[in-house]
Formats: C-alpha cells, structure tokens, sequence
C-alpha cells in the first residue's frame, strides 16, 4: 500500500499550542515522523536585548505560563552568579516553595491532559479541580494564579505569611490523601495500565543516546534530575527522593508524574516548617550588572532548563539565551513515533508534556568550511516570518 | 421564526474553539481551567469544540505570531458566520508584553476582526467568564 502522509496542527483539539506533526502512516502504522516548529516563536531573546535586567526578568516570565517560576529563577541565578550576589537564605526558601508549587500545579496539569488524550475526562476534571488548591496558595503568597512574578533580582517580591501556614499545610494533606488516590487509580484500576502500557516505547539506551531529560527519562530509568547532580537553591538542605521508573513507556511517565508530585507535597511541607528568619530580599541591587558571563541549570517540571547570560556591564543583557527542556526532549520523542500506532499519536506527543512557546526557535545553520560569514539576512528573516516552508 | 429559534439556539449553547495565537501557555491554562469543575463555564453551555467548522466563538490567546496569522485567517474563514472573536488576555488584545518583538503583529485584532476583549496577564478565569457573559449578552441583543 502506498504510504499517506497525514499532517496534524498547527490547530488540532488534542495539542493545545499551534505545531505541526507530519506522519507518514503505513495502514495505521506510523513508518516516519517529522515535525515542524516555530508557530510560536516571537522572538523573546532578540526582544531581552532592548531591555533592561529587569523588565527581562518579567519578560522571560512569559516564555512559558506553566513552567514561569523556572524560567524566571534560572535566569536571575545566572544574573546573581555574575553580580556576585547572594541572596539571603529565607528568599532561597520561598523560591523553592514556589518552584515546588508549580511542579505540582505543572504535573496535575499534565495529568488531566493525559487523561483527556485517552478519553478519561473524568481524571482530567478530578485532577484539575485538585490543581485549584495549588492555584489558591500560589495565588495568596504571590498574588497571581500563573505568572507569579516572585523573583526580584537579589531575593523575592513578598514574603509568606506566617499566620496562613497552617492553611497551606492543610492544603497540601488534601492533596497528599489526592495523590495517594491517583496512585491507586494508575496501578489498581486499570485503565491507565491498559490504555498507556507500552505505547510510545523509549529505552533506557535510547534515552541516554538521544540525550532526553526530565520525567520522560527518568520514566525509561535514567537517574537524571538537576536538582540532584547539581543542586541549587536550598536544594541541599531538603531531604527528597529522586523518582524513577523502568516501564520506558506512558504509563511510566504518568507513574513518575504522580510519585513525583507526592515527593513534591513533601518538599513544601518540609519548607513550610522550615522557614529561616530573616530578609527576602538584598537592600542594595546594583542597577548595572558587570561584565561577565553565566550558565544556570534548573531542573524545570518538563526537564532540565538551560539559561545563559552574558552582560557587557551595561542595564540591558547583551544575550539572553534559553534551552527549554521541550526542546531536548523532541528528537527522542519523533523517534519512538516511529513504530507506534496513529491512535497514539495524540497522546504519544502529550505524554512528554510538551511546552512549544518555551521552544519555538529559528535556528539557522551554515556551513563552516565553506568559511562564508554566517549571518542571518533581514530578508531571509521577513521569509521565514511571512510563513515560509522549510 | 426559524431564525430566532437558531439565536436561542446558539445563546443557550455557543460552541467555543480555542487556539493558541503565539501566548505563553499561562492563558490558555486559564481557558482550560475555566472548563473544569471549580469555574465550569459548561452551566452556560459553553462547550469546547475541535473544529473550526463546528464552532461560534474563536477564543484566541497570543499576540498573533507572523508564522500563525495566514493560518489564523484560515480557521476564521472555515468558521460558518454568525462568528465571534474573543481575545483573551493582553498580549492578545494589544500585544502586552511581546511589544516589540520582531515576531508578532501584536494583537489578534491586526488579523481578524475581534468582538470581545479580555485583559488581564493572565487573564482570570473568573474574567474569562464575564467576558464571555457579556459576549452572549451582546449575541442575544442581536438576536432580539
Ligand atoms: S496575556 Fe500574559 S499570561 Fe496571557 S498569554 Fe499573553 S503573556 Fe501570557
């Protein structure tokens, strides 16, 4: 039978953000895969270069909605790791309550997500009213339900009230007894295992080979989460576990999700009761940042976030680079379609949590030896912009 | 007559599309989290809808990326009329905090015409739903 190409996106029910999937199917087998991104790009990082640290800071707030404290975070590490500045202990605490915070918010997201894909509405509806209670405390520590705005330059905006801590604990029980449900839904009920078992097949080598990251290598056995090979923030003073699984497939991933989220639970109430005393903030934050540059890692609920920054000692960044973990996860995820069935396609996709505003690029490449200068023409760019193909 | 019974029709149940313009996830979040249980706009029948074809009202978020806009226009035209445009959150209303890069028309009004606007970065749910209350307030005027 000939080979059909069928295209997916850039609209489509099943992806919520505007990308296009070329399948080759043979029957209902798919034989090839390619993708094509860039719907989403609006050009942040050229855009950083006209502004100040600062207003970069709330820029790169808006990279991602879900994933906005780790973009936010890993760029202002950088920022302090070049200005020297360390910020007092209790700021370090806040923005890892708030980090983990969002990992649960991001991982009952993907749940309910993952369970709409299958057409399990009901564990999307349950999941995402579990989520509110996420919602609430971030929006009463930060005053915004996403894009939360906390991290200043030398410390955080506000600080937690100590009479709410209660609250917030009873909260996170909730959610605890909640998780432990979820738990028992994907192991003893049975239409997870069924319907996700097996499908979108990753192993362990081929993870490591096509460098994944994040939940979706560690649901294939790869121990890799930057929060333990290079901890930052307060990290090193929290006792946690690092979640893995060796099922290699969806199920894997929704397994690690979960457990993860239960991990994170802990870690907050761990923060909670652990606050240190003391400033949330540096007094005096130079307006100029000095030459120099800086890479910080951050292990974002998607995987590894990469940002780099280099400042020429001036207010504005001279570059302000950014490697989402999307990005690092695509070339494994393209490769495990192949061999799967179309009916899996949605999910197969989903099930990395895939976050393309944080990754849509333009990415020119030139030859080297042909030694010719390789720079990007305005009018190559207004081609690119006006909707070109590849 | 039959007209009228159609209006009633599409005011008691409008079928929504979301697309996603160029935005940064946090409003569409929003959108989704405006479907389900604590917020649930389904008590005024609105209900999410995968395609263009079957939809009245295109709920847009993002700035409108020049990549997306050919095929912005494309959904708008594949929509049967009477259609509604909602822009949800800011940079879909006027461009927000994308001002300036080189990438985006800034505003989904720069490409299609826009019936409601919601600000807000994000936009709450709890916007969302006022503005949609409002839209179907507007559709029912027209209908009257
Ligand atoms: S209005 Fe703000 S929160 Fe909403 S999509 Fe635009 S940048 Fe993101």
């Amino acid at each position: 039978m000939a080979e059909v190409k069928i295209p997916i996106g850039p609209q489509h029910p099943a992806l919520e953000e505007p990308e296009l999937f070329l399948l080759t199917v043979d029957g209902e087998q798919i034989v090839d895969a390619e993708m094509r991104i860039g719907y989403n790009h609006r050009g942040m990082e050229k855009s950083a270069e006209f502004r100040t640290f600062m207003q970069t800071l709330y820029l790169y707030e808006r990279i991602c909605g879900i994933c906005s404290h780790s973009h936010t975070t890993c760029y202002i590490q950088a920022v302090e790791e070049i200005a020297g500045l360390e910020i007092p202990p209790r700021a370090k605490y806040i923005r890892t309550l708030i980090a983990e915070l969002e990992r649960i918010h991001s991982h009952l997201l993907w749940l309910g997500i993952a369970g709409h894909e299958i057409g399990f509405d009901t564990l999307f509806m349950y999941s995402w009213r579990d989520r509110e209670f996420v919602q609430d405390i971030l929006e009463e520590i930060t005053g915004n339900r996403v894009n939360y705005a906390i991290n200043t330059i030398g410390g955080v905006r506000r600080d937690i009230p100590e009479n709410k801590i209660d609250d917030y604990l009873k909260a996170l029980d909730i959610l605890e007894e909640r998780c432990g449900y979820y738990t028992k839904v994907a192991f003893e009920e049975g239409t997870l295992a069924a319907r996700l078992g097996g499908v979108h097949y990753l192993s362990k080598e081929k993870a490591i080979e096509l460098c994944a990251c994040g939940p979706f290598a560690r649901a294939s056995g790869v121990a890799t989460d930057v929060r333990f090979e290079e901890p930052y923030l307060a990290y090193p003073e929290i006792p946690f576990n690092l979640i893995t699984y060796d099922s290699c497939d969806i199920f894997g991933r929704a397994v690690v999700r979960i457990l993860e989220t239960i991990e994170s639970i802990k870690i907050c109430r761990y923060i909670l009761k652990n606050l240190p005393p003391g400033e949330i903030k540096l007094e005096k934050v130079p307006k100029k940042i000095p030459e120099g540059e800086a890479v910080s890692r951050y292990e974002a609920p998607r995987g590894e976030d990469i940002h780099y920054v280099r400042s020429n000692g001036g207010e504005k960044p001279y570059r302000a680079k950014v490697r989402a973990p999307t990005m690092q996860n695509l070339p494994a995820t393209m490769e495990s379609l192949k061999g799967s069935y179309i009916a899996d396609a949605p999910i197969a996709i989903a099930s990395i949590d895939p976050c393309f505003s944080c990754t849509d690029r333009i990415a020119v490449v030139r030859d080297i030896r042909s030694g010719k200068e390789s720079r990007v023409r305005l009018r190559d760019l207004s081609k690119y912009g006006k909707g070109g193909r590849r | 007559m039959f007209q009228s019974l159609v209006n009633w029709a599409r005011v008691k149940s409008p079928w929504i599309l979301h697309w996603n313009t160029g935005a940064c996830n946090a409003c569409d979040i929003e959108v989704l989290a405006a479907l389900t249980p604590r917020f649930d706009v389904e008590r005024f029948g609105v209900l999410l809808q995968g395609t263009p074809r079957h939809a009245d009202v295109i709920v847009c978020t993002g700035p409108v990326t020049k990549q997306v806009k050919d095929r912005l226009i494309k959904v708008y035209n594949q929509t049967p009329d009477p259609k509604f445009v909602v822009a949800v959150g800011s940079c879909a209303c006027s461009g927000g905090a994308f001002r300036g890069c080189y990438n985006i028309l800034g505003g989904v009004d720069q490409a299609i015409p826009v019936d409601a606007y919601i600000p807000g970065c994000a936009a709450r749910p709890d916007a969302i739903i006022d503005g949609v209350v409002k839209l179907l307030a507007k559709l029912q005027g027209k209908a009257g």
